[in-house]
Parts: structure tokens; C-alpha cells; sequence
């Protein structure tokens, strides 16, 4: 496949350490699907979670910062991370919707031209979907995940607030599942795969997480499932920390796996 | 500042509408931390109605809320109860030495895969 997109890529804090795993897949496999991700020379956390509060700026500013980077560079923006998606998404909508806000963003750091939110932003599992299309990656299965049994956990941040992330049907969505069918696997539906894992209320409060992972895991695993993937290391870290029921991968690692490729990411 | 002050503050952060909840309490039944709020996020609603903000300033439950906005997707009113849980929470913090969390308490969170994301989130919802 030749190159069909140049795009502007956000790996986020995680991704560079504990979650080199769903970084180094993601490059490879657009490496292959003809999508080029170019990495901001200089780029700021996200800040791992988007609060909702009005007058909250200072917090926002990194993701403004990385929005106006894409646009310069006349590039769509792609994260991988549950997590940047859902920060940065929400502060671009915010940026574009709320004139409130916009003015006082574009007021403080008063550059040349203000950003009204004009990136498009795009979660990988989008540019999968809608970019290469789930029939050009099945296309390009080397070896396919032969009917393995695997869940979608989509968590939270991947989804919510629908309106505003409008990537899939925030109660029954079908992103994962669409690219695991595209994969060659078979995807197991079960009731838990939209509701958190505990998230951040982890680092205060283990108990709470290690109850509503353990949640997920066995309402996965009574369905049938024989492995989750997510696009969330938060999720990953609390699923893995309290269960050792199913095996937990990113999406990326199937993705590199049935591209044929994921040998050549570990060498 | 008193309690009408309070619910004015939060409020304007928020930017909901507390009028608009019909106390059918779907937001309370889907939310995923219930069990270990004091108060639930149908209640946030009608205390910040009443007035009654005070209880909720010094409740746990404001540290207990995920920000997996259930309750905001699944209201069927719009009334978006998380981001009246997200203005008490910041009226509570943004107070000198009302941090939840302090640097001093990371070396016990860690394990060998603690990601980065949980560190920066957590001080995000905890510290101002």
C-alpha cells in the first residue's frame, strides 16, 4: 500500500514508557496500512483527564497547543490513547462550541492567528475505519487471528460524551468489534464493555478498582471471551492488577499480529 | 462563602441546570462507584438545588467519582450530573492546603506498572 495520509500523531506520556507496547504496534501497522504519523517535535501531556468545568483554561492549554500544531502543519490529528482522545477531543469541541472559552484560550496565548478548532481529530480506531477502511486491513491480514475469542473493552473515555466524541454509539458500538471481524478473530459481546475500570480512583481507593475490573473481567470471560484488548493503559494497568482471568492487549498488538508484523516490532 | 454563594459558584462552573432533573435517578443506578458514595450523583443534583452544598464540600464521594461520564450520557434530561460533581470537587480543592493529594503520597501508589496516566490523572481530579 502506498502512502495515502500524512498525519499529525499525539503518543501521549504513557505511551513512552508503560505503554510502549501500544505506541510501537500503532507505528509499525500504519507504517504498513499506508497512513505516515508524524510525532510534533515538542509536545505537552495532555493531562489525562478533561474537566468540565467552564473556567477551568490553564488545564486545557497543552491540547490547544497540540491542536494548533496539526493545523499548521494542514494535517489531521490521531491519537491512540483512550485517554489524549478523549481530552483532546473535548477541548477541540470546546474550542469550536463555546465562544466563552475560545476567546479567553486565544486571548492568553495570544499568537497571530486565534484556533478555533479547526483540526479534525481522529482516534486510530477512526482512522482505521473511515481513512483505510476495515475492508483495505482486512486486505492486508498476513495472519489471520483464526477465530480467536476476543472482547472489546472500550472502557469510558473511548466513548463518552457520545455528542462530543461521536465516534460510535456510546451504548453499543461496534469500532473494536468491526476491526477484530476485519482481523479474522471473532469478537465476544458482553454487557460490561463500555463501563469503567476504576480509572484514576485507583491511585485513592484500590478496592473500588479492583471491584469494577473484576466486574468486567468475568462478565467477559462468562461470555465466552478469551482475551480483551483496549486502547487504555489505565485500563490495562487496573485489569491486569486485579484479574489474571483473561490475557489484556492493546488493539494495536492484534493489529501488528494479523498484519504479520509484530515479530519485527520486538526484534 | 455562604450557601447560597456556594450554589451559585457552582453553578456557574458547571453550567448546569439543576432545574431540568425529573429525579428519575438513572444516574445513581448507572453509576459504577454507587456503592461507595455517601451521596450519589442524583443527590448532587437536588442538594445543590436546596442549597445544601456544605455536606457535599466535605463528602468523600467527590474523590470517589470516576469521569466516565455515565450519569452524563444516560440522563435523560441533559442535566449532566458529572459536571456538577466536577464544580463541588473544584470549590473544595481550589482552597490553600485543601490539595486530596500531595506529591508526598506517590511512592505508595507505585508498583512496577504504574502507567503515567494514573499518576497525572489522579492529580488532575485531586489537586489544584
Amino acid at each position: 500500500m502506498g502512502v495515502i495520509m500524512k498525519v499529525t500523531y499525539f503518543p501521549g506520556c504513557t505511551l513512552k514508557n508503560k505503554a510502549r507496547d501500544l505506541d510501537e504496534y500503532g507505528r509499525k501497522s500504519a507504517e504498513v496500512l499506508g497512513i505516515t504519523l508524524e510525532e510534533p517535535k515538542a509536545w505537552q501531556c495532555c493531562g489525562g483527564v478533561f474537566t468540565t468545568a467552564n473556567d477551568e483554561i490553564a488545564t486545557k492549554l497543552s491540547s490547544v497547543r497540540l491542536l494548533r500544531s496539526a493545523k499548521d502543519a494542514d494535517q489531521p490529528l490521531v491519537t491512540v490513547c483512550s485517554a489524549c482522545h478523549n481530552v483532546v477531543k473535548q477541548t477541540n469541541h470546546a474550542m469550536k462550541n463555546d465562544i466563552v472559552f475560545r476567546d479567553r484560550v486565544n486571548r492568553y496565548m495570544a499568537e497571530e492567528t486565534p484556533y478555533n478548532g479547526e483540526t479534525t481529530v481522529y482516534h486510530y480506531l477512526e482512522l482505521l475505519r473511515d481513512v483505510v477502511g476495515f475492508s483495505n486491513v482486512a486486505m492486508a491480514v498476513k495472519k489471520p487471528l483464526a477465530g480467536k475469542k476476543i472482547g472489546a473493552y472500550y472502557g469510558c473515555l473511548l466513548l463518552r460524551p457520545g455528542k462530543v466524541l461521536g465516534m460510535d454509539d456510546p451504548e453499543n458500538p461496534r469500532i473494536i468489534e468491526d476491526l477484530i471481524v476485519a482481523l479474522g478473530g471473532e469478537p465476544v459481546i458482553y454487557a460490561r464493555r463500555n463501563e469503567c475500570c476504576g480509572g484514576y480512583v485507583s491511585a485513592e481507593s484500590p478496592a473500588l478498582a479492583e471491584k469494577n475490573s473484576g466486574k468486567v473481567i468475568d462478565n467477559a470471560a462468562a461470555a465466552g471471551a478469551e482475551m480483551l484488548v483496549t486502547a487504555c493503559p489505565l485500563c490495562k494497568y487496573n485489569l491486569e492488577k486485579y484479574s489474571s482471568k483473561l490475557p489484556i492487549v492493546y488493539f494495536t498488538e492484534i493489529l501488528a499480529e494479523a498484519l504479520g508484523i509484530k515479530e519485527e516490532v520486538n526484534e | 462563602m455562604n450557601n447560597t454563594e456556594l450554589k451559585k459558584e457552582i453553578l456557574r462552573i458547571s453550567g448546569v441546570n439543576v432545574k431540568k432533573c425529573m429525579k428519575c435517578g438513572k444516574c445513581s443506578a448507572s453509576c459504577p462507584a454507587y456503592d461507595e458514595m455517601e451521596f450519589h450523583p442524583h443527590q448532587f443534583a437536588s442538594m445543590i438545588d436546596n442549597g445544601e452544598i456544605e455536606p457535599l464540600l466535605r463528602s468523600d464521594s467527590l474523590y470517589r467519582c470516576l469521569s466516565c461520564f455515565a450519569c452524563m450520557e444516560r440522563c435523560p434530561r441533559g442535566v449532566e450530573p458529572a459536571k456538577l460533581i466536577e464544580a463541588v470537587r473544584l470549590t473544595a480543592i481550589r482552597k490553600q492546603g485543601a490539595n486530596r493529594m500531595t506529591a508526598d503520597d506517590v511512592p505508595q501508589m507505585l508498583d512496577d506498572n504504574t502507567p503515567g496516566q494514573l499518576l497525572v490523572s489522579a492529580f488532575r481530579k485531586y489537586t489544584k
